[in-house]
C-alpha cells in the first residue's frame, strides 16, 4: 500500500524528517508515536503534500505511485486521506456542500457517478448517525464553532464517506473522551479490510486498546527508531520515552 | 452614571494645575534679526562655520518651500503662521569659540539642565529610576538649547567604542563624507513645507554614526529646549545604523510657559543597513497651552527611517503628551527582505491640545514586516487624531502588517478620530487592522474606588493600563518619565 | 459641445430653463460644481473624498446626448433577473409607462393593461413635484452638484404610515451613449415597510449618475437592495442620502458587478434615537474594472446603532476601493457602532485601496472597524485539495464562501436567493 524510503523533508531549511522508512502492506493498520517535535505530524503533510513543506530526499510510493510528485488533491483521489490534528474551519462554507464537493470530486476522478443532492444527504445522513452525529452538523460551516470533539468527529465523518485506501489519522483521538474515542475507533475499524490501510499517530496507548495495530513504530528527532508488535505501544505507556531518547543519544 | 457626572465636576473645580517645566532662562543670547531670506540662511551657514555644499543644500530646500503650501489635510487648526515674525537662530553667548569642557559651559545653563534632571555631568543617571538596578546604565546626551548643541556627554567612552555621537553642526565640519553620503535621502529637501523649512534653517541636532558589527555600548539621548521667546526651533536629527550595529536612542524636549505659540519643525533621519537595529524613543513634553489653548507649542515634524538592509529593524516609539498642535507621522520605508518596522504610540491631549499622529508602513521588500500600535488618549477639549497609511507595492510579497489603534475618551467635549490608509499591490501581502474607541468603564472605576483608589488614581491606573502595550517598548528611564507624565498631562482633566 | 465639465456646463447653461424644480437650487449646484469640476479632471483641486476614484475618463469621454438609442430596452428588460414583484423602469434616465407593471392608472397614465393598481404605495414623477435637495451636499458634492444641474426625472415612491409595501423594483436600463441623471426621493411614513430592489443595467458607453434622497419616519423600515451589472463600457455613479428618524431601519447591501467604473457612496443619518443602518456591499471586479464603495454613517442621536460589512474580490487588473467613515457628533451618546471591510486579491495586478474612519466626539460609545486585506487563505486551500477537491474548484468554494458572509447580511430569503443567482454569471467572468 504504502513504501516510504530514505524521506527526508524541511520546512524553512529546517530538516525535520531525515531518512524515515516505513512500508504499510494492504490491510493493515501501523501505529506512529513519538514525544512532542519528533516529526509525526510533518509525515502525514509531507504524504499529503502540504506546500511548505520541502521534500529533500528519498520517495514515498501509493500502490505503486509516486505520491511526491502529484497534487493535494490527486492524492485525494488516489485514496489517501488526512484527517488533520487541528481540523481548518471554512467560514462561509456550508458543511454538506464542501462534503459533496468533495465526494464527487473523488467519484469523478474513479470513473463513478456524481450525486445528487438527495442521494448524497441520505448517505451522509446515514453516516452522520453511525457516527453520533447531530443532523445540523451537516448545515453548519465547515468547522466553524465546532468543539474540538466535533471537529475530529466530522473529520471522521469525512473519511467515512470518501472511503479511502490509506488513512493517516493526525492525532485524532487527542482532546476527545472515551466515548468519542470508541466512536473514532469504530469508524476507522469500520472500514478495515484486504483494501484499506491506516497510519495512526497518536501519544496514547487509549486509542490502540480500540484500534488495534499490526505495527507501532517509534518516531524520534525525524526518524524510526523502533518498530514492534502491538506490545510496544503498552511498553512506551509504561516507560515513557525516556529510554528511547537516551539510546538516541 | 454617577461616576461620570462627578469625574466631570472635579474637571471643573481642577484648576490646570500647570505645566512643571514652563520656567524661562536668563542667559545672554546671540540671535538673529527676525525674518527668514537667503540672507537669515547664509547668517545660520556662516555662524556654524559651514562647508559651501551645504550652504547650497539649504539654500535649494529654500526654494523649493517657497513655492509650497503650508500642508491643510490634517485635523489641526491654528491661526496662519506668520514665519517672517520668527528668529531663525538663537543661541548662548559664548565667550569663546565654544566650550572646550563642560567647565565653560554657562553655569545658567547648567542649573538649568540639573532643573530638569538632565545629567550633563557624566555620572548621572535619568532621574526617577532605582540607583540599584541600573548601576551600570548610562546614558550620553546631547543638550540642545534653542538653536544650538550647548553640550555632548560621554564623547570619548563613545569614540572608543567607534561611536560617533556629536551636534550635527560639528558633524558637517568634522565628517562631512559621511553627511553629504545620507543627508537628505530619508526625507529629500522638497519632501513636505515643513520638512523644506527645516533643511533651509536647521541650526542644530545630533548626528549618529554607529560602525560595522559594533552594539552601542550606552542609550543616546538628546535634550531639547525651548528658551528664547519668538524662536522657531528646527532641530535635524541623523541615525546611521551600518551592518549589524544597535542603537537605541532617547528624545526629550520641554519649553518655557509662553502666552504666545512657539514653532517646532523637526526632521529626523534613520537609516538601518543590513541586520542593523534602530530603537528611537520620543517623550514629547512641550509646553501645551494653558487650560484656555492660550500659548503651547506647534509642533511639525518629519521623522522618518528606511529600513535598506536585509533583515534591518527601525522601532519608533512615542509617548506624546505636549504641544498644543502636533503633526507627527514617524514612518518606516522597509526596502530591504525581511526588514521589520515598528510604531508604538501613545499620546494624550487635553484642554485644547490638538494631535493628529501616526505612522505610514510602506513596504517595498520581499517579507517585510511592521506592527503599529497606537493610543490615543482624549480629555478636555481637545482633538486627538491617528493618521496612517499602510502601503504594500507589488513587490513586498508576504509581507504583513498588523495594526491596533485604540482611543478613550475621558468627558464628552473632546474628539477622538482614526483615519488609516490601507493600499495593497501584491497578493501574498497581508494587512489587519483593528481600531476601537471607548471610554472608561464606570465599573472599573467604581472597582478602584471601591477598593480604595481615589479617582484621580484609578484613572491613571486604568490609562496606564491602556497604554501598557506601548510603554513596555520603552527604556526603563523613559518609562517611568513616561508614565509619571501621563498622570500630570491628565490631571485637572480627570479630578 | 466639449466633454468633462466644460460640456455639462454648456449643457445645463441650454436648458436650465425648460428644468423642473427649484431654479435656485440648480444654480447654486452649477456654481459649485464650476469651482470643482470633475473628480480628477484638469480643472480643480484634489479632493479627498476622491482620493482612490479619478474621473478623468468620464471627463474625457463625450456623451451624445440627443443620439438615438442604438438598442432595445425591451431586450435588456427581458434579459434582467426581474423579482414578481411592481416594477418601476427608466429608460435612458426617463420614466416609460409601458414597461413599468403593477402600478395605479392614475400615477401611470398610458401604463399596460397588465397594471393592477397597489394601494399600499404611490409613485409620482420627479417633474411632478420637484420636492428635492433637502438632504443632499452638492456643495460638498461633485457628482451631486452635477445631478442637481441636470436631473430631469426620477420616481418619487412614498409608502404612507403603517402600511408595508412588500417588494418593489426600480429598474435602469440604458441603451444609448448617453449620461442620464435620475433623481429619485422615497419617503417612508411612520412604521411602514418596504423592500426596495434596484437594478442598474444597460449597453453602450453612457453615464449614468444617479442620486437618491431617502426619508424613513419613526419606526418605519427600508429594505433597499441594489444590484448594479451595467454595461462594460459604462460609468456608473450613484449617491444616496438616507435620513432616519426613531426607532427606524436602513438596510442596505450593494452588489456591484457591472461597469467600467463605478463609485457608489451613502451617507446615511440616524437623527433619531434608536435608529439603525446597515450599509453591506460586495464589489466582485475583473479585467480592469474600477470599483469605489463610500460610506458615512453619521450618529447625530442617541442609542443608534451602524453596522457594515463590505467585501471586495479583485481579479485581473481591477482596483477596488472602500471608504467608510462612523461619524459620532457630541451628543450621540450609547452609539453602537461596528464595521469589517475585507478585500480579496486573487491576482498579482489586482489593488485594493481602503480607509475606514473613526469620527467621534462622544464618550460614552463603542465604535470600532477592522480591515483585512489578504489572498485565499493557504490551510483552507490545502485542506480542500486533501479532500480530493481540484484547485480551481477550492478558489471557487472559498471565494464563495467569502461573498456568502457578505450575502448573509440579506435578511429576506427571496432576495437573498435572487442575488446569488445573479452572481452565479459572474464566475464564469472569472473563469474567463
Amino acid at each position: 500500500m504504502l513504501e516510504i524510503r530514505g524521506l527526508a523533508a524541511a520546512i524553512n531549511e529546517k530538516p525535520i524528517l531525515k531518512g524515515i522508512d516505513l512500508t504499510v502492506p494492504d490491510g493493515e493498520v501501523h501505529a506512529i508515536m513519538g514525544p512532542n517535535g519528533s516529526g509525526k505530524s510533518t509525515l502525514g503533510y509531507v504524504l499529503s503534500g502540504r506546500e511548505d513543506y520541502a521534500v529533500t530526499a528519498g520517495s514515498a510510493t501509493f500502490n505503486g505511485i509516486d505520491l511526491l510528485d502529484m497534487e493535494p488533491e490527486a492524492r485525494a483521489a488516489a485514496g489517501l486521506f488526512l484527517a488533520f490534528q487541528a481540523p481548518i474551519e471554512l467560514p462561509g462554507v456550508n458543511n454538506a456542500n464542501f462534503l459533496r464537493t468533495a465526494l464527487n470530486a473523488i467519484r469523478r476522478s474513479r470513473g463513478e457517478s456524481e450525486l445528487d443532492a438527495v442521494q448524497f444527504l441520505k448517505l451522509a445522513r446515514a453516516e452522520a448517525k453511525r457516527l453520533a452525529m447531530p443532523d445540523d452538523m451537516l448545515k453548519r460551516n465547515v468547522n466553524v464553532g465546532f468543539s474540538g470533539g466535533e471537529k475530529k468527529r466530522n473529520e471522521v465523518l469525512q473519511m467515512a464517506l470518501l472511503r479511502p485506501k490509506l488513512a493517516i489519522l493526525d492525532e485524532t483521538d487527542s482532546g476527545l473522551d472515551i466515548d468519542a474515542l470508541k466512536i473514532v475507533a469504530d469508524g476507522v475499524n469500520a472500514l478495515r479490510g484486504p483494501e484499506f490501510s491506516a497510519l495512526v499517530i497518536t501519544h496514547h496507548q487509549r486509542l490502540l486498546d480500540h484500534l488495534v495495530p499490526n505495527r507501532v513504530h517509534v518516531l524520534l528527532n525525524g526518524q524510526i527508531v523502533r518498530s514492534g508488535g502491538p506490545e510496544l505501544a503498552k511498553e512506551l505507556e509504561k516507560r515513557g520515552y525516556g529510554d528511547l531518547i537516551a539510546e538516541a543519544a | 452614571m454617577a461616576a461620570d457626572t462627578e469625574t466631570l465636576d472635579t474637571v471643573q473645580s481642577v484648576t490646570q494645575s500647570g505645566y512643571k517645566w514652563g520656567f524661562e532662562t536668563d542667559i545672554e543670547m546671540d540671535i538673529a534679526p527676525k525674518g527668514l531670506n537667503e540672507d537669515i540662511i547664509r547668517l545660520i551657514s556662516s555662524r556654524k562655520q559651514e562647508p559651501e555644499w551645504m550652504l547650497a543644500w539649504r539654500l535649494k530646500a529654500f526654494a523649493a518651500w517657497q513655492a509650497m503650501q503650508e500642508p491643510q489635510w490634517a485635523r489641526v487648526e491654528h491661526p496662519p503662521i506668520d514665519y517672517q515674525e520668527l528668529h531663525y537662530y538663537a543661541a548662548p553667548k559664548k565667550k569663546s569659540d565654544g566650550p572646550k569642557s563642560l567647565d565653560e559651559v554657562d553655569p545658567a545653563l547648567l542649573a538649568m539642565y540639573e532643573k530638569l534632571g538632565i545629567p550633563l555631568k557624566e555620572r548621572a543617571i535619568l532621574a526617577g529610576v532605582d540607583p540599584d538596578s541600573v548601576e551600570n546604565r548610562q546614558v550620553a546626551v546631547d543638550a540642545v538649547f534653542d538653536s544650538v548643541s550647548v553640550a555632548t556627554t560621554f564623547q570619548e567612552t563613545l569614540r572608543k567604542a567607534g561611536v560617533i555621537f556629536c551636534p550635527i553642526s560639528e558633524a558637517i565640519r568634522e565628517y562631512p563624507d559621511l553627511v553629504q553620503q545620507y543627508l537628505g535621502t530619508v526625507v529629500p529637501v522638497g519632501d513636505n513645507f515643513f520638512a523644506a523649512l527645516n533643511s533651509a534653517v536647521f541650526t542644530d541636532g545630533s548626528f549618529v554614526f554607529i560602525p560595522r558589527g559594533v552594539r552601542c555600548p550606552m542609550e543616546l539621548s538628546t535634550y531639547f529646549r525651548i528658551n528664547t521667546r519668538n524662536t522657531g526651533q528646527f532641530e535635524r536629527t541623523l541615525i546611521i545604523a551600518e551592518e549589524r550595529s544597535y542603537v537605541s536612542y532617547l528624545e526629550g524636549c520641554t519649553a518655557p510657559q509662553r502666552d504666545e505659540n512657539q514653532l517646532h519643525a523637526a526632521v529626523v533621519e534613520l537609516v538601518a543597513m543590513d541586520d542593523a537595529q534602530i530603537k528611537y524613543s520620543t517623550v514629547q513634553n512641550w509646553y501645551p497651552g494653558d487650560a484656555e489653548g492660550k500659548g503651547g507649542i506647534y509642533n511639525f515634524v518629519t521623522k522618518r527611517g528606511a529600513c535598506r538592509g536585509a533583515r534591518s529593524k527601525i522601532s519608533w516609539t512615542q509617548v506624546e503628551t505636549g504641544s498644543a498642535i502636533t503633526w507627527k507621522y514617524p514612518s518606516c520605508v522597509l526596502q530591504g527582505e525581511d526588514s521589520v518596522g515598528e510604531f508604538y504610540s501613545v499620546a494624550v491631549t487635553n484642554s485644547h491640545q490638538q494631535a493628529d499622529t501616526g505612522t505610514k508602513m510602506i513596504h517595498v521588500g520581499r517579507g517585510s514586516r511592521s506592527t503599529i500600535v497606537s493610543k490615543g488618549i482624549s480629555a478636555g477639549k481637545s482633538n486627538n487624531t491617528y493618521r496612517g497609511l499602510v502601503r504594500m507595492l507589488p513587490g513586498a510579497a508576504n509581507a504583513r502588517n498588523y495594526t491596533q489603534c485604540d482611543s478613550l475618551l475621558i468627558g464628552d467635549q473632546c474628539g477622538a478620530h482614526t483615519v488609516p490608509y490601507i493600499e495593497s499591490r501584491n497578493p501574498t501581502a497581508k494587512v489587519e487592522h483593528e481600531a476601537t474607541t471607548s471610554k472608561i468603564a464606570e465599573d472599573q472605576l467604581f472597582y478602584c474606588r471601591q477598593r480604595g483608589l481615589s479617582e484621580e488614581d484609578a484613572v491613571g491606573l486604568i490609562v496606564n493600563g491602556f497604554c501598557k502595550d506601548v510603554l513596555k517598548e520603552l527604556p526603563m528611564e523613559f518609562a517611568v518619565e513616561a508614565q509619571k507624565l501621563l498622570a500630570v498631562s491628565l490631571e485637572g482633566s480627570v479630578g | 459641445m466639449s466633454t468633462g465639465a466644460a460640456g455639462f456646463l454648456e449643457r445645463y447653461d441650454s436648458v436650465l430653463n425648460a428644468l423642473p424644480g427649484d431654479s435656485a437650487l440648480r444654480a447654486a449646484a452649477a456654481d459649485a460644481f464650476r469651482t470643482v469640476g470633475l473628480p480628477g479632471g484638469t480643472r480643480g483641486r484634489p479632493i479627498e473624498a476622491w482620493k482612490y476614484t479619478s474621473l478623468r475618463a468620464l471627463a474625457e469621454t463625450k456623451f451624445h446626448r440627443d443620439a438615438a438609442p442604438r438598442h432595445e430596452a425591451e431586450t435588456i428588460l427581458a434579459n434582467l433577473p426581474l423579482l414578481d414583484a411592481p416594477r418601476i423602469v427608466f429608460v435612458d434616465g426617463v420614466l416609460r409607462a409601458d414597461l413599468s407593471v403593477m402600478l395605479a392608472p392614475s400615477v401611470m397614465p398610458g401604463a399596460g393593461p397588465a397594471s393592477t393598481p397597489s394601494s399600499a404605495f404611490s409613485v409620482a414623477r420627479f417633474a411632478d413635484q420637484a420636492d428635492f435637495g433637502t438632504l443632499t451636499w452638492p456643495d460638498r458634492e461633485p457628482m451631486v452638484a452635477l445631478n442637481t444641474m441636470l436631473a430631469e426625472d426620477g420616481a418619487i415612491l412614498h409608502v404612507p404610515a403603517g402600511h408595508d409595501a412588500g417588494i418593489v423594483q426600480l429598474i435602469s436600463i440604458a441603451t444609448s451613449d448617453a449620461d442620464f441623471h435620475p433623481r429619485h426621493t422615497i419617503r417612508l411614513g411612520e412604521n411602514a415597510r418596504l423592500a426596495l430592489v434596484e437594478i442598474a443595467a444597460g449597453q453602450g458607453a453612457y453615464l449614468l449618475n444617479t442620486v437618491a434622497e431617502i426619508h424613513v419616519a419613526d419606526g418605519a423600515a427600508l429594505t433597499h437592495v441594489r444590484l448594479q451589472n451595467e454595461a462594460a463600457m459604462a460609468f456608473h455613479v450613484s449617491t444616496t442620502y438616507a435620513d432616519v428618524q426613531a426607532g427606524g431601519t436602513y438596510d442596505s447591501f450593494t452588489l456591484n458587478i457591472g461597469a467600467r467604473l463605478c463609485r457608489t457612496e451613502v451617507h446615511a443619518q440616524l437623527s433619531g434615537a434608536g435608529a439603525a443602518a446597515h450599509l453591506n456591499a460586495a464589489q466582485l471586479l475583473v479585467g480592469s474594472q474600477h470599483g469605489d464603495f463610500t460610506s458615512v454613517v453619521s450618529h447625530t442621536a442617541p442609542n443608534c446603532q451602524s453596522r457594515q460589512t463590505v467585501k471586495n474580490v479583485l481579479a485581473g487588473r481591477s482596483r477596488g476601493v472602500f471608504q467608510g467613515r462612523i461619524e459620532v457628533a457630541r451628543g450621540a451618546q450609547k452609539t453602537d457602532g461596528y464595521q469589517m471591510n475585507q478585500a480579496l486579491l486573487l491576482s498579482p495586478h489586482a489593488e485594493i485601496d481602503t480607509k475606514p474612519e473613526l469620527e467621534i466626539f462622544a464618550d460614552d460609545v463603542k465604535c470600532s472597524h477592522g480591515a483585512t486585506v489578504g489572498e485565499l487563505d493557504a490551510d483552507q486551500m490545502f485542506y480542500l485539495r486533501s479532500r480530493g477537491v481540484p484547485e480551481a474548484e477550492a478558489r471557487a468554494i472559498l471565494v464563495r464562501a467569502f461573498l456568502t458572509e457578505a450575502l448573509d447580511a440579506v435578511t429576506d430569503e427571496t432576495i437573498r436567493a435572487w442575488l446569488e443567482n445573479a452572481v452565479a454569471g459572474w464566475w464564469e467572468k472569472l473563469a474567463a
